[in-house]
């Protein structure tokens, strides 16, 4: 193997995306389980748009930013557990016998994930749409929301391999699975941020910044160019990888000492 | 003979639950998730949907939290089932359910102590999640006798759930049929009138809605629980049948596992 960093990358996200593309196990539920719930929001919440100060009179194209999300939650289980049977099973201890170097390694462990947010992007925007979904952004949207996404799912895949270079385990990011859940059902999913009327839930809503995501994707589906939520959308996305990626390659140091 | 044959599944029976409630409990792992889920869901609907209950036509007089409280209940209960199914198929996996094959003169009291686990870790769970409901403020108007009732139509969800759950383990014999298990689970519960009452929703959803059998689960609890009892024979109807029906599978179920040795 050359020992250029991009030659580096470009095998381990190789063999990533393939790793990812071969397991329908991997992309199945990330596409299904969320469509599920959209259908399953969708009918049994459209009474909400009656409500005064509702966004829009279509749920449909309010609930669509969920997807989203909840597909880039799959991308921590996804990436997570990739390398964390890479640990389990000596890979990564085979891996670390080589000039490889860590920022490879964890660059190209995440083109599986980008992979699979852009497949997911596509199937939920174009569900959507069918199912009668607007865009108000236009064709130009769906391009920056396709990027949004993207980036949401490869900031969320970070954790995932933070989790498995911490824990070594994949039961253990199997775990987190729960976790992550929280941060989506504490945030405005299913109803604006104005209309969360219990004062606590309000409170939680207002700090998480799943609720910000969800409003970047939003903004984009419903007003069309709000630069403002788009600006806060890719900024916590990229702190959130940014983060991901600090905590994983620390974690990444410790255990190869430990090895 | 006949009393050593009912002492032999009763002792089977305390053998198995016992020590799948001592894993329950001694496990944060298992622990946990059985306590947090259901009240990640009730903080979330109740919670985050509160203003639902100001929906044109939505006219439940307990309130939204009440209203959540009970598909949270409900859906606790079959989970805890569920949950004893994945333990049942991981204990087949590592060959512990081979053993319990072996020793247990009647097999019948391995499925039975399973779902005595289910009750117990269901029991678990509504004590916390009915106390969280109760701190933040939800209002029953429902008599002792109908509470007991909606607390009987649970324990009647968790024994279908459990039953159904082991005849996946013990077919499956895997955690791998864990999906198997919970998707089905999962997808009956939220086609029911989950966040408005059946005559609120419309379209393909209300179809659905209606004839599935959980929604006269769903609406003969809520009803109970704002003491304005609705559909409750149905309710109890289709909470002794779901056990009935879903016995025969898990006793299919175990013939399976017999068969596979």
């Amino acid at each position: 193997m050359s020992s250029s960093l991009g030659n580096q990358i470009g095998q381990l996200a190789r063999r990533s995306v393939l790793r990812t593309l071969r397991q329908p196990a991997q992309i199945v539920p990330a596409l299904v389980f969320p469509l599920f719930l959209l259908a399953v929001n969708t009918g049994g919440l459209k009474d909400a748009t009656s409500l005064p100060g509702f966004p829009t009179d279509s749920y449909l194209t309010f609930i669509l930013a969920v997807p989203f999300i909840q597909g880039a939650l799959f991308s921590v289980m996804n990436s997570g557990t990739d390398l964390a049977r890479d640990i389990e099973t000596g890979f990564l201890n085979r891996l670390a016998l080589t000039p490889l170097r860590g920022a490879a390694l964890l660059s190209g462990l995440l083109a599986g994930a980008f992979v699979l947010g852009v497949i997911q992007a596509i199937v939920y925007l174009a569900v959507g749409l069918i199912a009668g979904a607007e865009l108000a952004a236009g064709p130009a949207g769906a391009l920056v929301l396709l990027l949004l996404s993207v980036t949401i799912t490869v900031a969320f895949g970070t954790i995932g391999l933070f989790a498995a270079l911490r824990f070594g385990s994949g039961e253990a990011v199997q775990g987190l699975f729960p976790v992550f859940f929280v941060f989506l059902f504490l945030s405005a999913m299913t109803l604006p941020l104005d209309l969360l009327t219990t004062d606590w839930f309000h409170t939680i809503a207002s700090v998480n910044p799943v609720t910000y995501l969800l409003e970047a994707i939003r903004s984009l589906l419903i007003e069309g160019w709000n630069l403002g939520d788009l600006a806060l959308g890719f900024g916590i996305a990229a702190a959130i990888g940014t983060l991901g990626m600090l905590a994983a390659g620390s974690a990444l140091k410790t255990r190869l000492v430990r090895t | 003979m006949s009393e050593q044959r009912t002492a032999g599944v009763g002792a089977v029976a305390r053998g198995v639950a016992w020590r799948s409630i001592h894993n329950f409990l001694t496990n944060p792992a298992f622990l946990v998730p059985a306590l947090m889920f259901p009240l990640f869901f009730f903080v979330s609907f109740a919670g985050g949907l509160a203003a639902i209950g100001e929906v044109p036509g939505f006219d439940f007089p307990s309130g939204y939290t009440a209203f959540q409280f009970v598909f949270v209940l409900l859906q606790s209960a079959a989970f805890g089932g569920v949950f004893t199914g994945f333990a049942m198929a991981r204990d087949f996996e590592s060959g512990f359910g081979r053993r319990y094959m072996l020793a247990a003169g009647h097999r019948s009291g391995i499925v039975l102590g399973y779902a005595l686990a289910a009750l117990f870790r269901a029991f678990v769970t509504w004590t916390v999640l009915t106390t969280v409901a109760l701190v933040a403020g939800m209002e029953i108007a429902g008599s002792g006798a109908e509470i007991a009732a909606l607390y009987a139509l649970a324990i009647l969800v968790n024994i279908a759930a459990t039953l159904w759950a082991a005849g996946v383990a013990l077919r499956v014999r895997s955690i791998q049929g864990g999906p198997l298990m919970q998707f089905p689970t999962f997808l009956i519960l939220f086609l029911a009138p989950v966040y408005v009452p059946l005559d609120l929703l419309s379209g393909w959803i209300h179809t659905i809605a209606s004839i599935n059998p959980i929604t006269a689960l769903l609406e003969a609890g809520r009803g109970l629980i704002s003491g304005d009892p609705v559909l409750v024979g149905l309710a109890f109807a289709i909470g002794v049948a779901l056990p009935f029906l879903f016995g025969l599978w898990a006793r299919g179920g175990l013939r399976s596992a017999e068969a596979a040795g």
